[in-house]
């Protein structure tokens, strides 16, 4: 296989290596490296902005981009946004999936690519839910000396709102809940609010919304007190040097993936309508809400 | 001490029998499942150390990095139930940071995040006693009594500063359901073996009793039906019991022999009293008697001639001779001095029935013969021997047979007359030799007396052997120096 197929190698190995969650960053980036140099192949970033435990979604999403674009991609799975985004910053990695909240922090290392629709709008709430057995919660208010439960620091849904709602409700995030935790994942967060672990969390709603329709007894361990406004929905972004020619080829690609048979049945999976051309002024919602964070 | 002391051994035996089977059965079972329960506490208590090193040294890292969801992720993971075996899950699972605060529990609902384990309930002040004790850097298993649960708590340390414990919680009763089912599978197989075993046993014991019911039911024919304990089936074995069946069987026999002893000596005794009293009479009745008798001789001679005074004394006369006639008859005397007997004596009794063997068509056989004269009173032998005859010959079976054998060896004279006739019946044997009894219309009964009474007067011996269809008179009578 190696003989053959000597770029497609670590590639399965990363994979393979992903699904048994052992760390393979050392291997990867060693090859990330190697194909700045080399026209080799295109490497895709994804957070945890959507469902990242589908491992069979995503080599069926890794296959159409590659029938699509004609070449080998590869798609770089990460613990938590924080390496993604430097993978992404450094040029290690062409496109990411991040959220708003890193996009809107490192604005200047990357190219907005184009926003998934979901719902119709390239707009999603981020919820702050609470324990279904734990009536006594009615607002974000009622959780002060509770243990509640993030998914990223670099996540605008799952730690950014809740941040800016307590700064804007004249709290201190640091010393409002008696303790608190990050799950590294959205889903991760229901899953502890609705057990118990956290008496409150907060979620990206696009991720609760589709737990809702997937996975309803989970959802229901939970129940939605605030959400946030509207904000961008997580964007696709490319690295700041990647030539115009191939930022316009994936940004072709994925706005008419909605129009694509394949395209479409992957977006149905993912809950999302397709994707759009977006402004960076779509998540100046995100960059005042980070903003008021900063300066308290 | 003993139950039930009256109870036969047909039922005491396998009682007792099935008692130890089953006392067995239940000592190997309850003994097995004692150790099964030992092993069983073994198993949990090994397999929650494991957990709990596995988990103290996984736990480290996180931990240590405050990462409270990967804390309680792998904490749910090392809960996931063990469906073979439920008691393996531990109900509780604690994560007690230094401050001996819950940093995260497999059941957050009901351990909080940071509830200090000191405000736990009464089942963990044991388990707070012990972190606050400080005394927790190795492992370590608390059992507080009364409460539900049992620790294993592992420290966990980084770097050898200590960050916490982990405390696994496991319900003392958790593996009850599967030892009680345990006990079920056991007390099952035991009732298998014992439906084997039991039968098997039952049989056996009361095979074992067997022989000793046998023998306690001949003994209680002792001494009443003697002939019929002799009968018994009784154990032939080399053990104790079958020593015991062939001591039984010499007592049966000895006792039978001292039945007859008893009874012949009674016969005996009271023959002779019936031959001093008849002797008495006899002499009394002899001395007037042969005065009356000479008084009629005279009174014939010298009489009158009166034909009425004739004619009475002749009825006198015929009188007192039958009476003296009857009286000796019953008064036998040896005479002392006589001839010896002689072999040609035999052929002259043998002729002298002649015709009353004729009579009955009967088959006489003379078995052995005497080649001299021997010294014996012959006309008191001849009187035996033409007794026993007649008796033989009037009990004998039309056209039977009677048999007389004559021997004489070793200074003794012995005479067998036998008939194929009626036995005699044990009522009769009884009164056998005694006077004036007879089993027959005719004769006076006097027969079998009279050869009693010669034999005791020559010191010799008598005995009867009478059985259906063959009756034998044995005779034998001292002669020479044995006979004095």
């Amino acid at each position: 296989m190696t003989a053959r197929f000597p770029s497609y190698d670590p590639v399965r190995r990363r994979f393979l290596g992903q699904a048994l969650g052992l760390s393979t960053a050392a291997l990867t980036t060693r090859f990330a490296v190697a194909d700045t140099a080399v026209r080799g192949p295109i490497r895709i970033g994804l957070t945890p902005v959507f469902l990242d435990d589908q491992v069979s979604f995503t080599a069926q999403w890794r296959r159409w981009f590659e029938d699509r674009l004609a070449r080998p991609v590869v798609f770089v799975q990460r613990g938590n946004y924080r390496e993604v985004v430097d993978l992404v910053r450094g040029g290690k990695i062409d496109f990411a999936w991040l959220c708003g909240y890193p996009y809107v922090r490192h604005r200047a290392e990357m190219q907005l690519v184009a926003v998934p629709l979901w719902r119709g709008q390239p707009t999603y709430q981020s919820y702050v839910i609470a324990d279904a057995a734990n009536s006594s919660i009615r607002s974000l208010a009622d959780m002060r000396g509770t243990v509640f439960a993030y998914s990223d620091p670099d996540s605008n849904s799952g730690y950014l709102y809740p941040q800016y709602a307590l700064r804007v409700a004249n709290e201190n995030p640091a010393s409002f809940f008696s303790r608190t935790f990050f799950t590294w994942a959205h889903r991760k967060v229901v899953e502890a609010v609705s057990v118990g672990l956290a008496t409150g969390g907060a979620v990206d709603g696009y991720v609760w919304e589709t737990l809702a329709e997937t996975s309803p007894a989970l959802a229901r361990g939970t129940r939605i007190v605030e959400k946030s406004p509207y904000l961008g929905y997580p964007p696709f972004v490319a690295r700041h040097d990647l030539p115009r020619i191939e930022l316009e080829r994936m940004r072709t690609l994925l706005l008419g993936m909605a129009g694509d048979v394949q395209g479409a049945a992957l977006l149905a999976r993912l809950r999302l309508d397709g994707f759009v051309p977006a402004k960076p002024s779509l998540y100046d919602g995100i960059a005042r809400m980070m903003e008021k964070v900063r300066r308290a | 001490m003993s139950f039930f002391p009256d109870l036969s051994l047909r039922w005491k035996i396998p009682i007792r029998v099935m008692g130890a089977v089953l006392g067995t059965a239940l000592a190997v079972t309850a003994g097995l499942l004692a150790r099964d329960y030992e092993d069983m506490r073994q198993n949990l208590e090994s397999h929650a150390k494991s957990l709990g090193r596995v988990l103290a040294n996984t736990l480290v890292a996180p931990v240590l990095h405050d990462d409270l969801w990967r804390t309680f992720e792998i904490l749910q993971s090392a809960r996931e139930a063990h469906p073979a075996a439920a008691e393996l899950q531990a109900e509780v699972m604690l994560v007690v940071d230094a401050e001996r605060r819950v940093f995260v529990a497999s059941d957050p609902r009901e351990f909080p995040v940071g509830t200090r384990v000191d405000n736990l309930d009464a089942s963990f002040r044991t388990l707070a006693t012990a972190l606050a004790s400080g005394e927790t850097a190795d492992q370590q298993v608390l059992e507080p009594a009364g409460a539900s649960y049992y620790f294993v708590v592992s420290p966990l340390i980084a770097d050898g500063e200590p960050l916490g414990h982990i405390a696994l919680g496991y319900s003392k009763s958790a593996f009850l359901p599967r030892y009680l089912d345990l006990v079920v599978r056991a007390a099952v197989v035991t009732l298998l073996v014992l439906l084997v075993i039991v039968p098997f046993s039952w049989v056996w014991a009361r095979r074992t009793g067997a022989p000793l019911l046998a023998l306690s039911e001949a003994m209680r024919l002792v001494p009443a039906e003697l002939e019929m304990a002799r009968l018994a089936e009784l154990p032939k074995s080399r053990d104790e019991i079958g020593q015991l069946g062939d001591a039984f069987r010499r007592m049966i026999c000895e006792l039978k022999q001292k039945q007859e002893l008893e009874s012949q000596m009674l016969v005996t005794e009271r023959l002779a009293a019936v031959g001093r009293l008849s002797a008495g009479i006899a002499h009394e009745i002899n001395n007037p008697l042969g005065g009356m008798l000479t008084a009629i001789k005279t009174y014939e001679r010298h009489g009158t001639g009166d034909a009425m005074a004739v004619q009475t004394m002749s009825l006198l006369e015929r009188g007192l001779t039958q009476i003296r006639n009857t009286v000796a008859a019953l008064l036998v005397e040896t005479k002392t001095k006589d001839r010896p007997f002689e072999p040609a004596d035999v052929d002259d009794l043998l002729i002298l029935v002649e015709a009353q063997v004729q009579a009955k068509s009967l088959h006489v056989s003379v078995e052995g013969s005497l080649d001299k004269p021997l010294p014996v009173p012959a006309t008191l032998v001849r009187q035996i021997l033409l007794n026993l005859l007649l008796n033989a010959i009037a009990a004998a079976t039309e056209s039977g047979h009677v048999r007389v054998a004559i021997a004489a060896d070793e200074g003794k004279l012995r005479l067998d007359v036998g008939n194929d006739g009626e036995h005699i019946s044990d009522e009769r044997m009884a009164v056998l030799f005694e006077p004036f009894v007879s089993g027959r219309e005719k004769g006076h009964g006097l027969g079998l007396w009279v050869v009693y009474q010669i034999v005791r007067q020559l010191n010799g011996g008598l005995s009867v052997v009478s059985e259906p269809g063959h009756t034998t008179f044995s005779i034998e009578i001292p002669y020479g120096e044995v006979a004095t």
